[in-house]
């Protein structure tokens, strides 16, 4: 169990705000934190691992790793950390990077079979792609057996084909080492498919916290499905109007009717859902 | 010209490169924690110390020599105590040059250590403190090993800059033959008797000896930039 309630003067694009945030997590749970950048999602996950100081408690199992004036160093935490842009040794070869932490031979091995990087273990870090590179950094993460693993957004410089390759080596990764996981996410898909509960944070407050079903899924009521997108355009056809959308990374037309039209502005954040027909699916 | 060669004394470069061997060496240990200490804190110190050790670029050395010759002369209390404790005089001999020559010669070891981790990503640092080690250890196997290029800038500028100390080494050494009279004092000296050929001679190979290290650096530094990545630049 990790007991966090912490409280940390946060100075973000819209003045000075409080990081306030009381959460109870289980061990072996696996959370993703979402919120819009400037929330203090990085802040937070910095302060569990001792990088930043803030007020408050901050308690694993029965250790504090801070209370009151007590901050226990970032050495002493039992935490792997996987950062956006890697944060690998450059002057270290693969191997090298993961034996750093700990010289555990068979671990070591173990984690970059695992990951299918063993026939890059004699490689320079310089010379992998950001899918590698970021492979190597989950394994360096593993390598004290960390009690608590941060991902401070890992996969969002990558591309989708490598991503949901990378989610699911994070999730064996998980599983298999027991660790209560805190991963930094933004993409829905990923969240659903990793964690067992999504905690949103908005300007240093969680503003929603449940499973990802709970949390994700944007259908109310009964309606059928319902999706989230940005209005690009408005055009007018005889006596009807046509909303082009972008949901994601597809275009959609919807017709609409003009009191609607009038009441839209081009460019803010929509939602379009229905309730009248049964949507088909089909296999592509 | 092969006769003058010959006959020529040598001595003057041998003491200019002595000097500027064991300068860089004591600068190095001093430097390094002094650089790793700036480049990390964000302590309201920071920036009188490093007003501090830019002191020696924007004095005349004709101020720092008084200063240090002050200092350290055998009135002052500093230049007595290391007489009666360690029987070391420190002006007028070689000691002196090589106390004199650490505080000329500080900020250009200071400052490049300095920027060099200051370039380092801190994401790497820190990925090294959550791996258990320690600011030391840090130091030694993550942020050193990466910054190569402004290590070797700053051992060879030292160095360098050292070599062609004037002012300060005229005023703290005097310019005793064998013991304190440096390259760069000699050739003053040759010009102020108007013996113009040693003059040429000497200064002469200090402008190749000089030409000669900035290159092998800027070639090493090329050859290091392109080798690594894990440096913002």
């Amino acid at each position: 169990m990790i007991n966090i309630n912490i409280n940390k003067p946060l100075h973000g694009s819209a003045g000075v705000m409080d990081l306030k945030v009381n959460l109870e997590i289980k061990s072996g749970d696996f959370v993703a934190l979402s919120g819009q950048s400037g929330s203090g999602k990085t802040t937070l996950l910095r302060i569990l691992a001792g990088l930043e100081e803030a007020k408050g408690t901050v308690q694993v199992q029965e250790e504090f790793w801070l209370k009151e004036k007590f901050c226990l160093s970032p050495q002493k935490r039992k935490i792997g950390f996987v950062f956006q842009d890697y944060a690998l040794f450059p002057n270290m070869s693969v191997e090298d990077n993961l034996l750093y932490v700990c010289k555990d031979y068979a671990l070591a091995k173990h984690l970059l079979e695992m990951t299918n990087l063993s026939e890059l273990a004699k490689r320079m870090p310089n010379s992998l792609s950001g899918g590698q590179k970021q492979r190597v950094s989950l394994c360096r993460a593993m390598m004290n057996r960390p009690q608590l693993l941060l991902l401070d957004e890992p996969l969002s410089a990558l591309d989708p084909a490598m991503r949901t390759k990378l989610q699911s080596e994070i999730l064996t990764l998980h599983k298999e080492f027991g660790t209560t996981t805190i991963m930094v996410s933004h993409d829905p898909s990923e969240m659903y498919r990793l964690s067992n509960r999504v905690i949103v944070l908005s300007n240093g407050k969680v503003i929603n916290d449940g499973s990802a079903k709970e949390v994700l899924l944007k259908t109310k009521g009964s309606q059928k499905f319902s999706f989230e997108g940005e209005l690009l355009d408005i055009i007018k056809v005889d006596v009807i109007h046509i909303a082009i959308i972008a949901i994601g990374q597809q275009l959609v037309e919807v017709v609409i009717g003009s009191h609607e039209a009038k009441d839209l502005v081009i460019g803010q954040s929509i939602s379009v859902s229905t309730k009248a027909f049964s949507p088909t699916i089909q296999g592509l | 010209m092969i006769e003058i060669l010959k006959t020529l004394e040598w001595t003057p470069f041998l003491i200019s490169f002595k000097l500027a061997l064991i300068t860089t060496l004591i600068l190095f240990f001093i430097s390094l924690p002094l650089a790793w200490y700036l480049s990390q804190t964000r302590s309201k110190v920071k920036p009188i110390l490093e007003a501090l050790t830019a002191l020696p670029i924007v004095l005349p050395p004709s101020v720092l020599g008084f200063y240090i010759l002050w200092a350290l002369s055998f009135n002052s209390p500093i230049g007595q105590f290391f007489d009666e404790v360690f029987g070391i005089k420190l002006v007028f001999n070689f000691t002196g040059l090589v106390v004199a020559s650490c505080f000329y010669s500080l900020p250009f070891m200071v400052q490049p250590l300095q920027s060099g981790f200051q370039s380092i990503n801190r994401n790497m640092l820190e990925a090294s403190y959550i791996s258990g080690k320690s600011q030391f250890q840090t130091l030694f196997k993550v942020a050193l090993p990466n910054i190569k290029p402004a290590l070797l800038t700053a051992i060879i500028v030292t160095f360098a800059h050292t070599v062609g100390e004037f002012g300060v080494v005229l005023m703290v050494g005097g310019s005793i033959p064998d013991q304190t009279k440096v390259a760069s004092v000699a050739i003053y000296e040759f010009v102020e008797v108007m013996d113009y050929t040693h003059a040429h001679i000497y200064s002469g190979i200090m402008l190749v000896l000089s030409f000669l290290t900035l290159l092998g650096v800027y070639i090493f530094n090329r050859t290091q930039n392109s080798k690594f990545t894990g440096i913002h630049s």
